[in-house]
């Protein structure tokens, strides 16, 4: 495989600091994700997978070590450039959609385009072709507030796609969901898969791990499984 | 992003708008107050050019009996030729004796209380006083003594009304004077008094025939011009040399006449009004920056409130320079929009006060542009602590935020 990594995390650790002593958090992970995979992340709480997680979506820097993103060195950039490489590279599904209440559909899924420097038209336009990829045309102007929890989910997946990323990140996309609307949405990601956009989803729900084509388990900030997802938890679907 | 700032402003409509509050008063203030203190200032040059510049007014001493001190201008030590050797001194103009009286001013049925001033022709060129109708009476008229006065407007107003009252004859204190002249309309002085109510004689008629002098060629006081406002020091210095050695005053002993520059008086007067309207724009600034803490208060407050949304902006893009900017520009149009409601409530306030008051207010453009510099100022310099405070947030933690 000569295409570059999306992900490539080398001997990544982070440390915390705290009034009771330094907590290694991450010791030493080592991950490659390749475009077009799908990859699931579990592990219980305080695997350090959430931890991991933002340091994926560059939100955080590694203590130690070093992660390339599609190639960049995240770890010699500075806050500006990461912004940018958030909004460029990075599109993120978080577990309570997070969108703004007063803006409208297509203005929440336009954002990442303010940032960018998108003309208005134009981000519109943009706005517009997501929301009715994801299945949610003629709600542009209707207010989250007044849609159902699957379609917010939605509206966050069109709003991380919206940019055209490398890879998009969840973060429990399902957590706030039920089980139907749940699968909805794991088949939309599913769908966007197929289509060849790398996704990376950290979950505790062996049927959300079950769509995805590869599973990383973290334990005590150490990887303690990278393979394909176990056959019990399709069963469990 | 400025329609951002507007979307935030409406989604707190109340807020905003109590928010506002502290810059509209706080410019109104500003303006009316700066508007009131321009339009006392403007009166008070407007009275100071009316009196005449490069004036001295020479009073006579301070009489004293068995103790009892009168104040100036009561002591008999000014004369005629006192006034005459002034009138000589070099960069001395003019310089008019006056021996001042009431006396009631009769015309036909009419009949007006008034002041009566003994003076020469001097007089009028000394306060720059211009003549209306008529002519003013001449040097032969002092020194004969004659029978004539010239009228100010509001003595002409109250006895002759619509009537010309040059070559009438007046009775005053029961004695016949030719009204010869009537002086221009001159309005008030600097203390409030109306100039124009007031009758002018010879000054040899008013010490013979209505007032009395106490000795040949007395006068309360000596009006002098000097040539420039350069003289003025030399002309000081010279008519208390000359009246010293005039009256016969040792050095060291205490004078009995005294010399006011009126000029400086004035100047006193100007400044005082200036330093109160100068007073008042501080004291009406101070609500101004009332008003800017008043927004830091509620930027600090949406800016904790609105925590997770910075969170998620960051985390789909946004650098701190767009959160920081987000947040400055929502201050500043807040104060700007204060500012501009301040603005039209401070000019009506001031034309209610010229229109329903004494007062005349002068809104001036400049006041208008200080207001604007200042509402954006305070915007930028009390909505940068929030707006930073908010850049300066972890993304991690703002979106972990409930």
């Amino acid at each position: 495989m000569s295409a570059t990594p999306v992900i490539e995390c080398r001997r990544v650790a982070k440390d915390y600091v705290t009034d009771a002593g330094t907590a290694h958090v991450l010791q030493g992970i080592d991950l490659t994700v390749l475009p077009g995979e799908f990859v699931a992340i579990m592990g219980p709480s305080g695997s350090g997978k959430s931890t991991l997680m933002n340091i994926l979506g560059c939100l955080d820097v590694p203590t130690s070590g070093q992660y390339l993103l599609a190639g960049a060195d995240v770890g010699t950039l500075a806050e500006p450039a990461l912004a940018h490489l958030r909004n460029q590279t990075i599109g993120f599904v978080f577990q309570g959609f997070n969108l703004l209440g007063r803006a409208t559909l297509e203005d929440n899924v336009g954002l990442p385009l303010v940032y960018a420097r998108v003309g208005a038209a134009e981000r519109r336009a943009r706005a517009r072709a997501v929301l009715a990829k994801v299945g949610l045309a003629g709600y542009e102007r209707s207010f989250p507030g007044k849609i159902s929890g699957g379609q917010q989910q939605r509206v966050a997946i069109a709003r991380a796609l919206v940019t055209a990323p490398a890879l998009v990140l969840a973060d429990e996309p399902t957590g706030n969901l039920d089980t139907h609307t749940s699968a909805e949405i794991m088949e939309l990601f599913a769908a966007l898969n197929r289509d060849g956009m790398t996704l990376v989803v950290v979950t505790h729900e062996p049927d959300v791990a079950a769509w995805a084509g590869r599973l990383v388990q973290l334990r005590d900030g150490m990887v303690q499984y990278d393979g394909p997802v176990p056959a019990q938890f399709r069963k469990a679907s | 992003m400025l329609r951002e700032a507007f979307a935030a402003m409406a989604a707190n409509r109340m807020r905003a708008a109590l928010t506002m509050l502290g810059m509209v008063i706080g410019v109104a203030a500003v303006i009316l107050m700066l508007a009131i203190g321009r339009g006392v200032e403007d009166s008070v040059s407007r009275s100071i050019a009316s009196m005449g510049s490069n004036l001295f007014i020479v009073l006579s001493g301070s009489a004293a009996q068995g103790g009892l001190r009168m104040g100036s201008g009561n002591a008999p030590t000014l004369t005629l030729d006192d006034a005459a050797a002034i009138a000589g001194l070099p960069g001395v103009l003019a310089a008019a004796p006056t021996l001042p009286g009431s006396a009631q001013v009769v015309y036909g049925s009419a009949n007006w209380g008034t002041q009566v001033n003994g003076t020469t022709p001097e007089y009028l060129d000394v306060s720059s006083w211009g003549v209306a109708d008529g002519a003013v009476f001449d040097d032969s008229d002092v020194r004969g003594a004659t029978r004539v006065a010239m009228l100010g407007q509001t003595v002409v107003d109250n006895l002759f009304g619509a009537e010309d009252p040059v070559g009438r004859t007046i009775r005053i204190k029961n004695a016949p004077f030719v009204v010869v002249g009537v002086m221009s309309r001159r309005g008030q002085s600097l203390d409030g008094r109306d100039q124009d109510d007031t009758v002018l004689v010879p000054v040899t008629t008013a010490q013979r025939k209505l007032f009395g002098a106490q000795f040949q060629g007395m006068v309360r006081f000596i009006t002098v011009k000097a040539d420039s406002e350069a003289a003025m020091p030399g002309v000081e210095d010279g008519i208390n040399a000359l009246l010293q050695e005039r009256h016969r005053i040792r050095d060291g002993a205490d004078p009995d006449f005294t010399v006011r520059n009126m000029t400086a008086i004035a100047e006193t007067a100007a400044q005082a009004t200036r330093m109160m309207a100068l007073l008042l724009g501080a004291i009406a600034s101070i609500s101004l920056v009332v008003g800017g803490i008043g927004i830091m208060n509620i930027m600090l407050v949406s800016v904790t409130e609105r925590t997770r949304e910075i969170g998620i902006r960051m985390a789909i893009g946004a650098a701190r320079a767009h959160i920081l900017w987000q947040f400055l520009l929502e201050s500043i149009v807040l104060s700007l929009f204060g500012c501009l409601i301040g603005v039209a409530l401070g000019v009506a306030g001031a034309y209610v006060v010229s229109h329903t008051t004494e007062i005349t207010t002068i809104v001036s453009a400049g006041s208008i542009a200080l207001g604007f510099s200042v509402a954006g100022g305070i915007g930028v310099f009390f909505g940068f602590y929030p707006a930073r405070k908010a850049s300066r947030l972890q993304p991690i933690e703002a979106l972990r935020f409930q």
